[in-house]
């Protein structure tokens, strides 16, 4: 029975690790669902268009934990439409989109107008609200309203909950409704002025250095009150050893913790902001070599359950300024696919069906979105086609994204996404 | 042919040649007979900072030369408005400067503004970053005194980890040989100081850093920037005042610097800064020397 809403992706190989796949397979997309996944050539003639997958990867759709889609209130770096559009062309099929818009997204209103279909969205997009009235860090916010318009965790990103009290109620409040606490591990009391990793290139640039205990004394923190609280701590890009040493050891308590960690962090190093290159400046900054070596290591051994970009959209005039008086982050929702395939598969030798677990099993399963993550049948019709061998180049000009803070402008890569398919259809490639 | 320098940003964007070439034509510099080389020439004083010395030398080391120089600062100007830096330094260089003289407050605003603006650019002073025409002018000074900068010992004493004069100057010396010693209480001079370039030690012991020593350099302290510290005003003193006592630890001959301002009766005694070791007043001398060198070489007239 052929129907009108049905596209049948034949002749990939599906890497799907939440149902142990990966294999030469075809799969059946019907309704906004996954209907079926079988040998090839099994299900011909079921579906209306067939996407001919040859040589490349069938993955669940790509699930970024962290983005910022500036709106409301920065239209000029980002929109929605804009930035789901470079989610679509980088092969992610929803994004978690921070709450620090102008005004804050502390309310109900705000998380059911960013899903509003005259946003223009081209992925799915899920709004984490913010955790404290205006990320204030004074008083929670109605955690309850906010995930019944959709929020599915909350945080004050980039203003951290340095109150252990305040921190220790999200936790509790938030582990009620099973949803987690994202933090953003930085103890800005001790990172005042800091423009940059702590370490010889601060030094010698003269800049203000944040050192790697102003992460790690968080992450211990929220970790033994996740434990106190059976809470759920998510850690926002993971940057330093320390911390990663800490949710090791969390993890092995039996304590609910999860953390991602951004391409950046696992690709670039302080050293790379060379004499003063804004588009090397992020929070948390780029570390020591030590830093990334260990991040590849708990890559590997299975610490870090996600790869998040923290897309971070910035207009030309926040970056072209001085270093200390620039914007913090990047652009990454188009280049973090080929810099995971690039440096973690073929560089460091980590399996495909690894770096796929960490862009779409993983992340749906920290952030609960159910029915996602997964090609299972019965799943959303979410799937992410990339070519593990294809060789290109980034140029930022061509970037769908509103802005060009990228470091990465005429780097050369191997892995692409091919086509991106939200809810049975098309939205990239094709 | 040697590469011809376009803009002084730092010590680290120099060859060993240039730095050489600058300090030689500096030693012909005679402040006391005014040419005409720079005829003709503009340069722009862009201070972002306050500076007594430094934009005083540049003035006077350019109207030597027969330059004309004009004063920029915020207030009084659209920088107060809120314009940037790049446009403020397009606007300079439009208005017809042949070289822009920049003091500020962020480290590495020299590198934008030559980055953008297609004129010479002297950075002269950014942050805690680099002040280089200082290191040249401490150098020159330094070679007065001594036949060459090779295995001398230098102690670089006080807040080393906000001064853009220890950065340039230890990398200054250290690409000629010398021994650095970063001398001061651990929040001014870190460990990670040592990595600054080679031959750099971090010392937390003023007393036995002096042992030796050929040049001692005395940095600012201000009171404030102890200001929740592991150490008070009295204690730093009592460990880190460079005092006639402490002098005689040094080698004889050692001769005793300082870039200013000078805070009398904290960084050192007054008996110290007026002795017969100090060469503060002839570094101030050497400041308007080497900056005639430095304006004369980046606008061409120095073949």
């Amino acid at each position: 029975m052929k129907d009108m809403d049905s596209l049948l992706i034949v002749r990939g190989r599906v890497v799907d690790p939440a149902s142990g796949i990966d294999q030469e397979m075809d799969v059946l997309l019907r309704d906004g669902r996954v209907a079926a996944v079988a040998a090839p050539g099994e299900l011909r003639g079921q579906a209306q268009r067939s996407f001919n997958a040859k040589g490349c990867i069938v993955a669940p759709g790509f699930i970024d934990l962290h983005v910022h889609l500036r709106e409301p209130g920065q239209a000029h770096k980002e929109t929605i439409a804009t930035g789901t559009a470079a989610a679509a062309a980088g092969g992610f099929t929803s994004v978690c989109a921070m709450p620090n818009t102008v005004p804050i997204n502390d309310s109900a209103e705000i998380t059911r107008w960013m899903q509003a279909p005259e946003r223009g969205a081209l992925v799915n997009v899920f709004p984490v609200a913010a955790a404290t009235v205006g990320s204030q860090g004074e008083k929670l916010t109605d955690f309850a309203a906010l995930k019944k318009a959709g929020a599915i965790a909350v945080t004050d990103d980039g203003k951290p909950i340095l109150s252990d009290r305040l921190m220790h109620d999200a936790l509790h409040a938030a582990a009620k409704l099973n949803i987690p606490v994202v933090q953003h591990a930085e103890d800005t009391r001790m990172t005042a002025d800091c423009s940059m990793n702590l370490g010889a290139t601060s030094f010698r640039l003269g800049l203000h250095g944040m050192s790697n205990a102003a992460e790690a004394n968080i992450v211990e923190r929220d970790i033994a009150l996740a434990g106190a609280t059976r809470g759920h701590v998510h850690v926002a890009h993971l940057s330093t050893r320390e911390a990663l040493e800490a949710v090791r050891r969390g993890k092995k308590a039996g304590i609910h913790v999860t953390a991602e960690v951004t391409p950046h962090h696992f690709t670039l190093v302080d050293e790379n902001v060379g004499d003063f290159n804004t588009h090397y400046k992020m929070n948390p900054p780029l570390r020591s070599l030590a830093d990334r070596a260990a991040l590849i290591e708990g890559i590997a051994d299975g610490t870090i359950d996600a790869i998040a970009t923290d897309h971070a959209p910035h207009a030309f005039h926040e970056k072209q300024v001085e270093f200390e008086r620039a914007a913090f982050g990047i652009t990454g929702l188009e280049t973090a696919l080929a810099i995971a395939v690039t440096v973690l598969h073929q560089h460091f030798g980590l399996p495909l069906w690894r770096v796929v677990e960490l862009l779409s099993a993983n992340p749906a399963r920290i952030f609960g979105l159910a029915r996602r993550g997964s090609l299972a049948p019965g799943s959303h019709a979410d799937a992410t086609i990339f070519d593990p061998k294809k060789k290109w180049t980034f140029d930022a000009s061509q970037s769908k994204s509103k802005s060009r803070n990228t470091p990465y402008d005429g780097w050369s890569f191997t892995g692409k996404a091919v086509a991106t398919i939200v809810d049975g259809k098309v939205v990239y490639g094709g | 042919m040697k590469p011809q320098l376009r803009s002084l940003l730092g010590i680290e964007q120099l060859t060993t040649a240039q730095i050489e070439s600058i300090l030689a034509l500096a030693r012909r510099m005679d402040p006391s007979r005014p040419s005409q080389l720079l005829r003709g020439k503009r340069v722009a004083l862009l201070f972002y900072e306050s500076s007594t010395r430094t934009r005083t030398s540049f003035e006077f080391a350019a109207k030597t030369l027969g330059a004309t120089t004009t004063l920029v600062t915020p207030v009084s100007s659209s920088i107060e408005k809120g314009e940037s830096l790049i446009d403020t330094g397009w606007t300079v260089a439009n208005l017809g400067a042949d070289a822009i003289v920049m003091r500020h407050a962020n480290s590495g605003a020299a590198y934008l503004l030559a980055r953008y603006v297609r004129v010479p650019i002297v950075n002269a002073g950014d942050g805690m970053h680099q002040h280089p025409s200082q290191a040249l002018l401490d150098a020159l000074t330094i070679t007065n005194h001594k036949k060459r900068l090779q295995g001398l010992r230098v102690v670089i004493v006080g807040d080393v980890y906000h001064s853009r004069v220890a950065r340039s100057n230890a990398q200054l010396l250290s690409r000629f040989g010398a021994d650095i010693v970063f001398c001061g209480a651990p929040d001014f001079v870190p460990e990670i100081s040592a990595s600054l370039a080679p031959g750099v030690a971090a010392c937390h012991d003023l007393n036995a850093a002096l042992q030796g020593a050929d040049v001692v350099m005395a940095l600012r302290v201000q009171k404030e920037r102890l200001a929740g510290k592991d150490i008070s005003v009295e204690d730093y003193i009592a460990n880190y005042q460079v005092t006639p006592q402490r002098m005689k630890l040094a080698k004889p001959d050692a001769i005793l610097m300082h870039p200013g301002p000078v805070i009398r009766g904290m960084e050192l005694t007054s008996e110290v800064a007026d002795g017969p070791q100090s060469c503060i007043h002839e570094q101030v001398r050497n400041g308007v020397k080497t900056r005639m060198a430095i304006l004369a070489m980046l606008l061409g007239a120095a073949r």
